[in-house]
């Protein structure tokens, strides 16, 4: 390339934070003593700490420093794009910030007596209205802290509903284009998962549902869009195949993103559906967490909720722990609550206007990076594809011997995350595709700019894209070496080998 | 709209190099059977300070003791404690909020070299050899353990201490109502306060178990004696499983892993984060070495990059649901990346000698406490042994409940009422006492409690 | 396209297969070791343990996949390969030599009918790369 996009700067080379520091420093704001002090060691016998724990012995200043240092090393969505498929990097709004400090919010104790903590009831119950108008459901519970917990607690509801009407059932049909969570969660919950093949126009087709349903079959899992970006068109009917069995059919919301306004998942046969507040809803990725996954559903699952669910009388909000079907509790307390005020501040900012408004512009920055990539990077199917596109690796490989994995590190060069690869599994070489609405059209062009220049060097010098990362202050790094040899912690004598 | 950037010239531009007439075209993909009617029927958008006006207004329907309005000794799994602004002004850099999972580790260093730390520090805390990147909190951590010990030892029953918060217990008996002939026995506490360990042995020899699990401190606070109870799981064939709720306690008391405890969990929520209504909190989880590939989670781990240079992945995935899918250890996928480096930078700013004062002062303003209450008259301790910063106080009357009703009218809230938990702790008073109490504001618990005397 | 040794039998999961008397010593092909990149971990039965035809009696990990082992043949495993539990990365050296996994007595040796040889095996391979 003729001009680099990134350089290194000022990147300090940090050692981890057990290595900084002396005898005797400390960054702590303590209070003295103002009550009598006591031998707590001989108080606690046999029962006190011998060995004190090996934490750092650091100065304000140096913590700072450290982790100041360590931050110049992260990508951000405050940087630059994470056409991350399925994960919705979208800007995370500064005012969720100020919102969820607020002390009347951040400084709430969870057994706080009801009268006092009307404002954050309140909050709780707008959100659960909000996301219902939203996705066309019933209820939903806000307890489950990520998207991964809330397929968990809905296959935990359609097991307890099936339950309670004699026959819980064996198995659940997953598609073979779902994220690796559902069939984990389904496992998890003591079922079997039967996989679908995903139709050759890549969506699920009925006659495929209809082979592996039986009065077995307690619920069908599908994402919608599925993790290609395509509409599953077949749906309602899938569903009602489902429904007339006695199954249940559950939506992985991860994708919701793409039909705000459009669709809302409980009127098109869908019964129970996570959303990710992290993804469409704008709450901070945080370097993996905190995120949360409510789950809305119909009417006929409210009786098995987790408990408790927020209600309103009049004027006043209160707990209702009473609901003798619940499912239980999927965690402690009543769910991230710093995650939902952030989640509601961004659907209060937006209104349904914005909402949709984020839909629209989110299809069509997908579409103009489909319509600038194709051609060097085939989608994976000819169907349309709404808020993210899967392109196939697959010729540039075969023509150069360039894998997407070497694409993907060679766009850090250019300032760029890499997007998903290889997921998901049914197309070869893949590379999953979503910007996001937030994303400006010029920095979609200096992205596919990027791609369609890292195709061209594939053909021109492969070995340049093999390497690659050459830019960011670290290359490749041996993940064979991290397995074989697991250090999973920091210790004080093999720090230089 | 401040956060989609594109003009009217910007979207006809992109609409003519995609090839279609108008937006709405790009979703002709969903059938028009499936289209939502009308509008979202949602408040309408809202300018930024109107918005902060609508949450200034929420956040002020509340009582909240971080704005003096209210003198709190709540604790009972969600500790308040001092956090301090430079943790706050850290991780709210741009490079650690708006941060992915570092799957690309070359360019997520800053967050993976945080979590190493984090792996270390909850290993250093609770003893034991390996910890993962964290879980959502103490409550699933917990499940998630009981379900580890069952793929380890192949056995469907867990011994279970009524010391254990009822909501972790609420959470495991739940996650396990989907596997079919799973047992929870519960043992009751002894009147010491602590787990009944005559109990515990009856209940591991009746039938083979996966795991014994217990919380220390206990939920009433109690510092229960965890070497002998390790060794009776032991015995027994089961493994050993600890819940610590109050991180602090570990700056004073024996951790697991000294005490030869297999597998630790517990929550940093109170001690890297405020406690926010309850979260989020981070689970932790840590174990043995020879158990890690069993562990559920997320780790990272430290190796070279093609130079030579130290540098810092994700390792040992195959465990987890992005490769394994249905026989993964877990399905998790996103942890609490955030928290887990509040909690690093708590455990760095309060180091060695800040962590072990921190303890002090919990342990001697409890005692403090502890003492003048059990002083009054009516009010009796419900346990005599030792504990950390919590204790359980029967009070007179014999309704906590009213109790903190009463004294809430007068800015107090004196620990939480037990009854919520169950009606047979009615007439029990929780009361956490922290660093952020001080003696005056101690001295008027007690006299406020003295009030309701007898 | 990956070597194939001619003497060896193959399964349609890719493992090897080579045979003295009623023994059968199994490993991982060339291919398979190559589609799974650098092996971290393998997970074998002990001795002793019985086996069927066509199931799953361990798995091979690598950094970013984890793939099952499938027994060619039924009968009794009586060696197993210990040096792999420390040197996992001796498969991806050398699959067909110092990285076999297992040693299984045959208990029904006409079960080796049903494996490929080398010629098969070729184009089994050649067939599944696209």
């Amino acid at each position: 390339m003729t001009q680099s996009c990134v350089t290194p700067g000022l990147l300090h080379f940090e050692p981890p934070i057990f290595e900084i520091g002396a005898t005797g420093r400390t960054g702590a704001s303590l209070p003295t003593l103002d009550v009598p002090d006591v031998d707590s060691a001989a108080a606690l016998g046999n029962l006190a700490r011998r060995k004190p724990p090996g934490l750092p012995e650091v100065s304000e200043v140096e913590v700072v420093r450290h982790f100041t240092r360590l931050s110049q090393w992260n990508h951000s969505i405050d940087l630059g794009m994470y056409p991350l498929g399925s994960c919705t990097m979208k800007y995370n709004p500064k005012v969720n910030e100020a919102t969820a400090r607020l002390p009347g919010l951040a400084g709430l104790h969870p057994y706080q007596p009801e009268s006092q903590i009307q404002g954050a009831l309140e909050l709780l119950w707008e959100l659960e209205r909000a996301l219902c108008e939203i996705s066309g459901f019933a209820r939903t519970t806000l307890q489950p802290a990520a998207g991964a917990h809330g397929e968990l607690t809905g296959l935990m509801l359609i097991r307890a509903y099936l339950t309670a009407g004699g026959n819980p059932r064996t198995k659940v049909i997953i598609p073979d284009t779902a994220h690796g969570t559902n069939p984990a969660s389904v496992a998890l919950n003591g079922y079997k998962p039967v996989s679908v093949r995903t139709g050759a126009d890549g969506v699920l087709r009925p006659q495929d549902i209809e082979a592996v349903l039986d009065e077995d079959v307690a619920a069908i899992m599908v994402t919608n869009p599925n993790t290609l970006g395509i509409y599953e068109t077949h749906l309602p009917v899938i569903a009602k195949m489902v429904h007339d069995m006695g199954g249940l059919v559950y939506m992985d919301g991860a994708n919701l993103n793409a039909i705000m306004g459009k669709v809302k998942p409980g009127e098109v046969g869908v019964d129970v559906m996570h959303f990710n507040l992290h993804k469409t809803f704008s709450t901070p990725h945080g370097g993996g967490g905190p995120g949360a996954g409510p789950v809305g559903v119909v009417e006929r699952l409210v009786p098995h909720l987790p408990r408790p669910t927020v209600e309103k009388h009049g004027d006043r909000f209160s707990l209702d722990f009473d609901r003798p079907e619940s499912i239980g509790r999927v965690r402690s307390f009543y769910g991230n609550f710093g995650v939902l005020v952030r989640a509601f501040t961004y659907i209060r900012e937006l209104g349904g206007e914005g909402l949709t408004q984020a839909t629209e512009m989110a299809v069509l920055n997908a579409n103009y990076i489909r319509a600038r990539l194709k051609d060097a990077f085939p989608p994976s199917h000819e169907a349309d594809t709404l808020h993210e596109t899967v392109f196939t690796g697959k010729p540039l490989k075969k023509e150069t011997g360039v894998i997407t994995m070497d694409v993907a590190k060679r766009l850090m060069d250019h300032g760029f995350h890499p997007p998903t690869v290889y997921f998901p599994l049914i197309v070869p070489e893949a590379l999953m595709i979503e910007p996001t609405e937030t994303e400006p059209p010029e920095e979609l062009d200096r992205f596919c700019d990027a791609i369609l220049h890292i195709h061209t060097e594939a053909h021109e010098s492969p070995e340049t894209v093999h390497a690659a990362p050459l830019q960011v202050g670290l290359r490749r790094l041996d993940e064979t070496r991290a397995a074989r040899n697991p250090r999973l912690r920091w210790t004080p004598t093999e720090d230089s080998e | 709209m401040r956060y989609i950037p594109h003009t009217d010239q910007d979207i006809a531009r992109m609409l003519e190099v995609i090839g279609v007439g108008t937006v709405e075209e790009l979703f002709r993909s969903i059938p028009a059977g499936s289209r939502a009617k009308g509008t979202l029927a949602l408040p309408p958008p809202m300018p930024e300070h109107e918005l902060l006006a609508l949450f200034q207004r929420l956040a002020g329907a509340n009582r909240s003791a971080t704005t003096g309005d209210l003198l709190a000794f709540l604790g009972a799994g969600a500790t308040p404690h001092a956090i301090p602004q430079a943790l706050d002004d850290i991780i709210r850099r741009s490079e650690f909020l708006t941060a992915y999972t570092p799957y690309q580790a070359e360019i997520s260093q800053g967050t993976l070299m945080a979590i190493f730390e984090f792996q270390t520090m909850v290993c250093e805390l609770f003893d034991l050899e390996v910890a993962n990147a964290s879980m959502y909190d103490g409550a699933t951590a917990t499940a998630e353990a009981l379900l580890m010990t069952k793929r380890l030892k192949g056995r469907d029953r867990f011994v279970v201490s009524e010391g254990v918060h009822p909501e972790y217990l609420e959470t495991c008996e739940t996650y396990l109502s989907g596997l079919s002939g799973v047992e929870l026995v519960r043992v009751g506490l002894g009147p010491d306060g602590r787990t009944d360990t005559a109990a515990v042995k009856a209940a591991l020899e009746s039938a083979a178990a996966a795991c014994l699990l217990v919380q220390s401190p206990n939920f009433f606070g109690v510092v229960e004696d965890l070497a002998p109870l390790a060794d009776l799981a032991h015995e027994a064939d089961a493994l050993a499983v600890a819940v610590v709720t109050e991180m602090v306690s570990l700056s004073k008391c024996q951790p697991p892993g000294a005490c030869d405890f297999d597998i630790a969990v517990g929550d940093g929520l109170g001690y890297a984060v405020p406690v926010a209504l309850g979260g989020p909190g981070v689970g932790l989880f840590a174990t043995r070495d020879e158990f890690k590939r069993q562990m559920p989670g997320r780790l990272i781990g430290e190796t070279r990059d093609a130079n030579g240079v130290r540098g810092y992945v994700m390792t040992l995935a195959t465990r987890e649901q992005h490769i394994r899918r249905e026989k993964a250890t877990s399905n998790i996928c996103t942890n609490q990346g955030l928290v887990a480096l509040c909690f690093t930078i708590q455990s760095a700013l309060l180091g060695r000698n800040g962590f072990d004062q921190l303890g002090q002062l919990n342990y001697a303003k409890a005692q403090y406490a502890r003492q003048a209450i059990a002083a009054l008259d009516g009010y009796t301790l419900r346990y005599d042994a030792p504990c950390f910063n919590e204790f359980a106080v029967r009070v007179p009357g014999g309704d906590a409940g009213r109790l903190v009703t009463d004294l809430a009218e007068h800015g107090i809230l004196p620990g939480v009422a037990l009854g919520r938990f169950d009606p047979a702790w009615k007439d029990t008073l929780l009361v956490s006492v922290t660093e952020v109490h001080r003696r005056e504001d101690i001295d008027r618990l007690v006299a406020a409690l003295a009030g309701k005397g007898a | 396209m990956s070597d194939i040794p001619s003497h060896l039998q193959y399964t349609k999961e890719h493992e090897w297969a080579r045979t003295t008397d009623d023994i059968m010593r199994v490993g991982i092909t060339r291919h398979a070791a190559d589609q799974l990149g650098d092996i971290t971990m393998v997970e074998l039965p002990r001795e002793g343990d019985e086996v069927q035809k066509d199931d799953e009696f361990g798995t091979i990990e690598s950094v970013k996949a984890v793939s099952a082992v499938y027994a060619p043949v039924s009968g009794k495993v009586v060696k197993v390969n210990e040096i792999l539990e420390d040197n996992p990365e001796y498969i991806n050296d050398d699959p067909y030599d110092v990285g076999w996994l297992v040693e299984i007595q045959m208990s029904d040796p006409s079960e080796r009918d049903d494996l490929m040889d080398a010629a098969a095996y070729q184009a089994f391979s050649a067939e599944q790369e696209d």
